[in-house]
């Protein structure tokens, strides 16, 4: 906990800073100061998370898991297959190039103000880390290990379970860690443009209100959101992970 | 005469069209005997392993283990590499349960038979410890015990030792020769360092140009027990002069 310290002293330092100046320049429904955010959340503490945490958890949850089986599977496949390898990963790599983000209209305009526009951008932003990094994972496998593992006699589905998976294991939680974040990002902005309901969808609402402390306060509940996924995804990896605390 | 564990006959063999490194090479080693293989590097001590375990395939000739040709050498003898190459993410007792479990043994049943040998080879307590948090001694004695598991009446072991402080190196060379005494293995034995394989093996072969054709062959002048002061006998000091001399020999400078 004590390492934590500077970091919590630091954002205290900047929050009292802001504090002053919002205070000073007193254009509160622009610039809000951070003590009365902080009222707000309080304020619409059931509207915000009764009504809209739901359907924004929901859209991140649902993006996730299809990234997950989507990501995982695809660099299982190219692991496997040189071709699907050369296919895919060129195409993977540089689809990365394409402002994803600047497409939700276009998804908007297909699934509507369904979940499933959301969730789509969702999933567009957090394949990648996903695939790259479980792909990249499965191929890192020592080659010397892989050969002892031969001159035992092992066929491909034992180098697989046993040394690929193992190996890919560590890259995939960097990879899911980096996914979790985009993840609140991708479903925050799909409601920005085309949503009845969300975090997203009530900050952007209230900036057409100009209620500058109630723009805010989803924006510190999704901050919340990031960081607890964050922190289970941690929490996850260490259980799964025991042998690297010992390296 | 004893049987046979391992022949090589008119063994040929090269890297994708490349020199050769083996032609046409005969060799014969016998049931628990014990073999150090010395040469320079690159004079193909390695690949002689890899060809016996199956990594590589000849392209003449035939290798024979327990007097058979296999279509697939692969899990028919058991290989200690030179750095341990224990798996990280596993326990010391589930790296040592991983040849079992390749041969379809569950991992109960696996378990049961590592145990009573886990103090045999120095490893009672540490069974449920990652390799990072063993010496480099204990590692290498894990690495031994998963090449031991494989069943195989032989062995074949990379430079073992190569990797270990001067004392640990001692008391490892010690303790493989009790082991290869009690278990009945074949062991061959790569090495550079001459006082090991005088101490350790029944016969030494000197691997000296590519391609290699015949073997030169040393028998070490030693009974057994033999203990680390044997080494000083004035036989044994003579080979090991002519030995460091052909090695030497064979280093360009």
């Amino acid at each position: 906990m004590k390492n934590y310290l500077p970091a919590a002293g630091l954002v205290v330092v900047l929050l009292l800073i802001w504090e002053f100046t919002a205070r000073s320049i007193d254009l509160l429904f622009i610039l809000p100061t951070p003590s009365g955010v902080a009222w707000k959340v309080w304020e619409l503490r059931e509207v915000l998370v009764f009504e809209h945490l739901p359907s924004t958890l929901s859209i991140i949850l649902i993006g996730l898991f299809i990234s997950i089986v989507l990501g995982v599977g695809l660099a299982v496949w190219m692991n496997m297959s040189k071709t699907a390898e050369r296919a895919f990963y060129p195409i993977i790599i540089s689809s990365q190039m394409i402002p994803t983000i600047a497409l939700a209209p276009i998804f908007i305009m297909w699934f509507g103000y369904s979940i499933w526009s959301k969730v789509v951008v969702t999933v567009l932003i957090t394949f990648f880390p996903i695939t790259v990094s479980t792909f990249d994972g499965l191929k890192s496998s020592s080659k010397e290990l892989r050969e002892l593992l031969l001159t035992m006699g092992a066929g491909k589905k034992d180098i697989f379970f046993k040394l690929q998976v193992p190996s890919a294991k560590p890259y995939f939680y960097s990879g899911l860690k980096v996914a979790v974040t985009l993840s609140v990002i991708g479903a925050a902005i799909g409601e920005w443009l085309g949503s009845q309901a969300g975090l997203g969808y009530f900050s952007r609402r209230m900036m057409t209100q100009f209620d500058g402390a109630a723009v805010f306060a989803p924006i510190v509940l999704l901050s919340a959101v990031g960081i607890v996924l964050f922190v289970i995804v941690k929490v996850l990896e260490h259980k799964s992970l025991k042998w690297r605390k010992t390296e | 005469m004893r049987k046979p564990a391992l022949e090589f006959r008119d063994v040929s063999f090269s890297y994708g069209g490349k020199k050769p490194v083996l032609d046409r090479l005969n060799m014969t080693i016998y049931d628990r005997e014990f073999i150090t293989i010395v040469g320079a590097s690159g004079s193909g001590k390695s690949t002689m392993f890899r060809l016996i375990t199956g990594l590589e395939i000849q392209s003449g000739g035939s290798i024979l283990i327990n007097g058979e040709t296999h279509e697939n050498r692969h899990g028919k003898v058991g290989y200690m590499p030179q750095q341990d190459l224990l798996m990280p993410w596993r326990t010391v007792m589930d790296n040592a349960t991983l040849p079992l479990e390749l041969g379809g043994v569950s991992k109960k049943e696996a378990k049961n038979r590592i145990l009573p040998l886990l103090d045999e080879f120095g490893l009672s307590g540490v069974e449920n410890k990652y390799p990072a948090e063993l010496s480099g001694g204990m590692k290498q004695r894990v690495s031994f015990l998963r090449s031991v598991l494989t069943g195989s009446n032989v062995l074949l072991l990379d430079e073992p030792f190569s990797a270990l402080d001067a004392i640990t190196r001692l008391s490892m060379q010690e303790w493989l020769l009790d082991q290869w005494e009690k278990r009945e293995k074949t062991i061959l034995f790569i090495t550079h360092d001459v006082n090991e394989a005088l101490f350790l093996s029944d016969r030494i072969f000197v691997f000296q140009d590519t391609p290699v054709h015949t073997l030169q062959e040393v028998v070490v002048p030693l009974g057994r027990p033999r203990s680390l002061r044997n080494l000083n006998d004035p036989a044994v000091l003579r080979w090991k002069d002519e030995l460091i001399e052909q090695l030497r020999s064979g280093v360009p400078l």
